[in-house]
């Protein structure tokens, strides 16, 4: 690594110009396609003369609804990316049969499979939850921030510097090919010696650090800041389920963090922790990787369970059924969550009883799993249903997520893992639970509480198109795909040999394509939302009959959420006012205290972008440039006594006198 | 749990909304903040220590613990760090009293210590590369130095996070802001304490031992 130093590699390490994939077609028209979309995005910004408030009140913003809002924009957007990946491994693998290679040579496929779940768990699914529980937790507590607000802000570029690292991986260079969670030794120094692997390491490990912070963050904003009254089982259970969602980020996240250290101690250093030589163990990695990956499956299906809890008491007009058993469920989840990793890896041989452990407590999460099921069902036994598209995701969901639990459970059978292991069924299978389960409940999430945060509405009759094309898609593109895997097809084939599978991946392709005309009907459903947000208008900041204390204030919520802090008797604390006469207060306004923006947030994500830039191509000096100013800005940071102001009363009276106007045009 | 259908007619209203607004701040949350940052460092800890725990007997050939470690040196070092927590004890039970000049002397003395257990750290490092035993030789040698350099940076960091305390308390005094972060350095200063009676006893003496 040190040998031979020039002054290229001391200025550039080892980036060359060779390294811009412009060889590659399908990379530069992506590019192109990006760097027009771009250069529109600025133009537009600009037009509208939109940096000064852009900058002002967004991206040094520490309000966590506008934090929330951007973790769920981001999501967005790179559910695009993970997207095209699918599309584009659905369409090589129905064409690519006998003597037919497709467009996507081995080298191309393997990045985009890695890239794809990569990018879906860690920046889809995750900024989603984490975005849908900054913005809702908070309100639905009756508190006017999180706990630690800068680190709120902070944690959100973290994740945004680690998704545009991957981003830059597709034009600068190559991604890795070493699978979603980069095993060893294939992902170690000698099979990659690329900078793929390490794109992969440095975006995790930044984003990984903004995934902590925020987890510890909403754990002690959720402990500390609820409201007067609100015991611990007067939570809302989208409250509880975020709790429980982040204790287990902060405690899977550092194991995560540490695994990828040791990763690269053996790539940059020529550790020996999991290579094949001088006392290096992989399978050391598979049980590290694990320990963290299971309970991040939970970390990701919980909030979901908890949007679909709230949405179907809502919707069902009915108190959420068996709250106290919902809560337990939700606890002993959390707790399993830690003593199943090893059924990733039945096939490892670590014999019948060690395996049989794994499979019986696997097994075990379905119970509490299934009554949280029973629940939603008996919450909708004798309701008023009203099948708004969140209630219309959530019935999806429960069918859905019912077949993949079930898949699920017979995969946690030992015996019959070693059949399905690393076939096609498992990738059925979390698709199965990580679409059916986490994303719907997104997408519900985001329909339900969209009034809330903007106002208006969302367009019903789109969202009904995208949910019929979503489902029908996922149906069309997976039920295949278990087919195959039962037959025994295994996973990330570039190319198979015998034609007579051929037809069901042409099948999966067509579900793809089905999936796709569900986001393009997603697309339409904002941009026709935005055009006709008069007549989809919210007034009264309730627009569905809602149960919790989010629905009490305006819609979107004044920049201190509540005026005056509410005082909370019952789980369902804005129902219960409704029903006892609440009658909202004009007068006696105060200061509010809040804090004050900070740029520094932005500035040491961008600074850690740089960082890994410069840690991937090995430009030691940039690096560690990068790096100490990372420290001046934080030391810097901390001599900044003055984070807090008053919004004074008059500007509160103002605010409120506004929203009285609003509620009787209402 | 009280119903809207079960309140008694004529009941007194039930208060809906606090108009005092008072103990409603963060500050409250940064110990509760801290004590998690904390306990998730812990599991990084937890994850090298196990990882020591399956590669620490992997020596490939090449030198083990009995070969390399002296335990007279470890000792010195531990106690530079022992003595360094009873020293941030004493600068803490200064800071409770309001004595700034104290508090800082203490806090001095705290950091003198640590650069001596790094110091040491640094020299235990270089004498092992000497012997020919450098991280890359072996999986115990890898995960023995992780394990110790993991913790060694935390050190560091905290000397680090300890001047600037140091220079803030000089600059602002004993304010509520700056005690609360000296209780935060505290809690981060004895941990790392409890590190390494773990690293002592289950690397050096346990390696030596056998």
């Amino acid at each position: 690594m040190f040998d031979n130093i020039n002054l290229q590699q001391l200025i550039f390490g080892r980036f060359t110009i060779e390294q811009i994939p412009y060889h590659e077609p399908i990379l530069i028209g992506t590019f192109a396609g990006v760097a027009v979309m771009g250069v529109a995005v600025l133009a537009l910004i600009t037009y509208y003369r939109f940096w000064g408030p852009l900058w002002r009140d967004w991206v040094t913003s520490i309000d966590h609804k506008k934090i929330g809002i951007m973790y769920c924009v981001f999501a967005s957007i790179m559910l695009l990316r993970g997207f095209a990946d699918a599309i584009m491994m659905r369409s090589q693998q129905a064409i690519s049969f006998g003597s037919e290679q497709g467009y996507l040579p081995p080298h191309h496929y393997d990045q985009i499979f890695t890239a794809h779940g990569m990018i879906m768990i860690f920046f889809v699914a995750m900024p989603f939850v984490t975005g849908l529980m900054n913005y809702a937790v908070p309100l639905q507590i009756g508190a006017r921030d999180v706990a630690f607000p800068f680190l709120n802000n902070f944690s959100l570029w973290m994740t945004v510097a680690g998704g545009i690292l991957v981003m830059v991986s597709l034009f600068v260079g190559e991604f890795s090919r070493a699978t979603w969670l980069a095993y060893p030794p294939l992902s170690g120094a000698d099979m990659s010696p690329g900078v793929g692997v390490d794109y992969y390491i440095w975006a995790l490990q930044i984003a990984g650090i903004g995934t902590t912070l925020s987890g510890i963050n909403l754990v002690a904003t959720i402990v500390k800041m609820r409201a007067p009254g609100m015991t611990m089982m007067k939570l809302p259970i989208f409250v509880w389920s975020s709790l429980c969602t982040n204790i287990l980020i902060v405690a899977a996240f550092p194991i995560l963090t540490a695994v990828l250290v040791l990763l690269s101690l053996d790539r940059y250093l020529g550790m020996h922790f999991f290579t094949n030589d001088l006392g290096g163990n992989a399978m050391l990695y598979f049980n590290l990787i694990w320990i963290w990956g299971h309970p991040e499956v939970y970390i990701l299906i919980l909030p979901a369970f908890g949007v679909f809890s709230e949405i179907t008491s809502t919707f069902c007009g009915k108190r959420l059924f068996g709250y106290t058993s919902m809560v337990y469920a939700l606890v002993v989840i959390t707790i399993l969550a830690y003593l199943v990793w090893l059924h990733h890896f039945f096939t490892m041989g670590s014999g019948a009883d060690v395996n049989s452990f794994f499979g019986i407590t696997t097994m075990i999460i379905s119970i509490p799993t299934g009554a949280k099921i029973f629940n939603w069902m008996f919450t909708m036994y004798r309701g008023r249903i009203r099948f708004d598209v969140p209630m219309l995701w959530t019935v999806a969901f429960i069918v859905t997520f019912v077949i993949g639990g079930m898949t699920g459970v017979l995969l946690a059978v030992p015996p019959a893992d070693f059949v399905l292991h690393n076939s096609l069924f498992l990738i059925a299978h979390f698709h199965n639970v990580i679409i059916g389960g986490v994303l719907f409940g997104m997408f519900a999430g985001v329909t339900f509480w969209f009034p809330k945060a903007f106002g208006f509405k969302l367009d019903e009759f789109w969202g009904k198109v995208a949910l019929c094309f979503w489902v029908s898609g996922f149906y069309v593109a997976f039920m295949p795909l278990y087919v195959l895997g039962l037959m025994g097809v295994t996973r990330r084939m570039q190319h198979f040999d015998d034609p007579s599978l051929q037809i069901w991946f042409v099948i999966a392709a067509l579900g793809a394509g089905l999936i796709a005309l569900g986001i393009a009907a997603q697309i339409i459903m904002f941009v026709v939302s935005i055009r006709r947000r008069e007549q989809l208008r919210d007034l009264t900041g309730d627009p569905w009959g809602g149960r919790t204390l989010e629905w009490s204030t305006s819609s979107p919520p004044p920049d201190y959420n509540f005026a005056f802090t509410p005082v909370v008797h019952d789980s369902d604390a804005w129902w219960d006012m409704k029903n006892r006469g609440y009658s909202r207060p004009l007068t006696g306004y105060r200061p509010i205290h809040m804090p004050k923006n900070t740029a520094t947030g932005a500035i040491l994500a961008g600074l850690s972008f740089v960082f890994g830039f410069a840690m991937v191509w090995y430009v030691w000096w940039l690096a560690a440039v990068s790096f100490a100013a990372i420290l001046v800005v934080a030391i810097h940071h901390t001599f900044n006594y003055d984070r807090e102001f008053y919004i004074p009363a008059d500007e509160v009276s103002r605010t409120e006198g506004q929203r009285s106007r609003v509620l009787e045009m209402a | 749990m009280m119903h809207g259908e079960t309140a008694p007619p004529g009941a007194a209203a039930p208060v809906f909304y606090v108009t005092d607004e008072e103990g409603h701040h963060s500050e409250g949350s940064t110990m509760l903040g801290f004590w998690l940052y904390l306990m998730s460092d812990c599991l990084i800890f937890a994850t090298l220590f196990a990882t020591y725990g399956v590669l620490g007997r992997s020596y490939a050939a090449g030198p083990s613990p009995k070969d390399l470690f002296e335990l007279p040196a470890i000792a010195l070092n531990t106690a530079m760090l022992l003595f360094s927590s009873i020293t941030y004890g004493f600068a803490m039970l200064e800071m409770d009293r309001d004595d700034q000049r104290k508090t800082q002397i203490w806090l001095a003395i705290t950091g003198l210590f640590g650069v001596a257990f790094v110091a040491l750290e640094i020299r235990e490092f270089v004498h092992l590369f000497h012997e020919g035993a450098p991280p890359w030789r072996s999986a115990f040698l890898s995960s023995f130095y992780t394990l110790v350099s993991t913790h060694g940076l935390h050190v560091s960091f905290g000397i680090l996070w300890l001047v600037t305390l140091m220079v803030q308390v000089h600059k602002y005094g004993l304010v509520v802001a700056n005690k609360r972060r000296l209780m935060c350095l505290s809690m981060f200063w004895h941990f790392l304490d409890l590190v390494w009676i773990g690293v002592f006893t289950v690397v050096y003496l346990i390696g030596v031992l056998e």
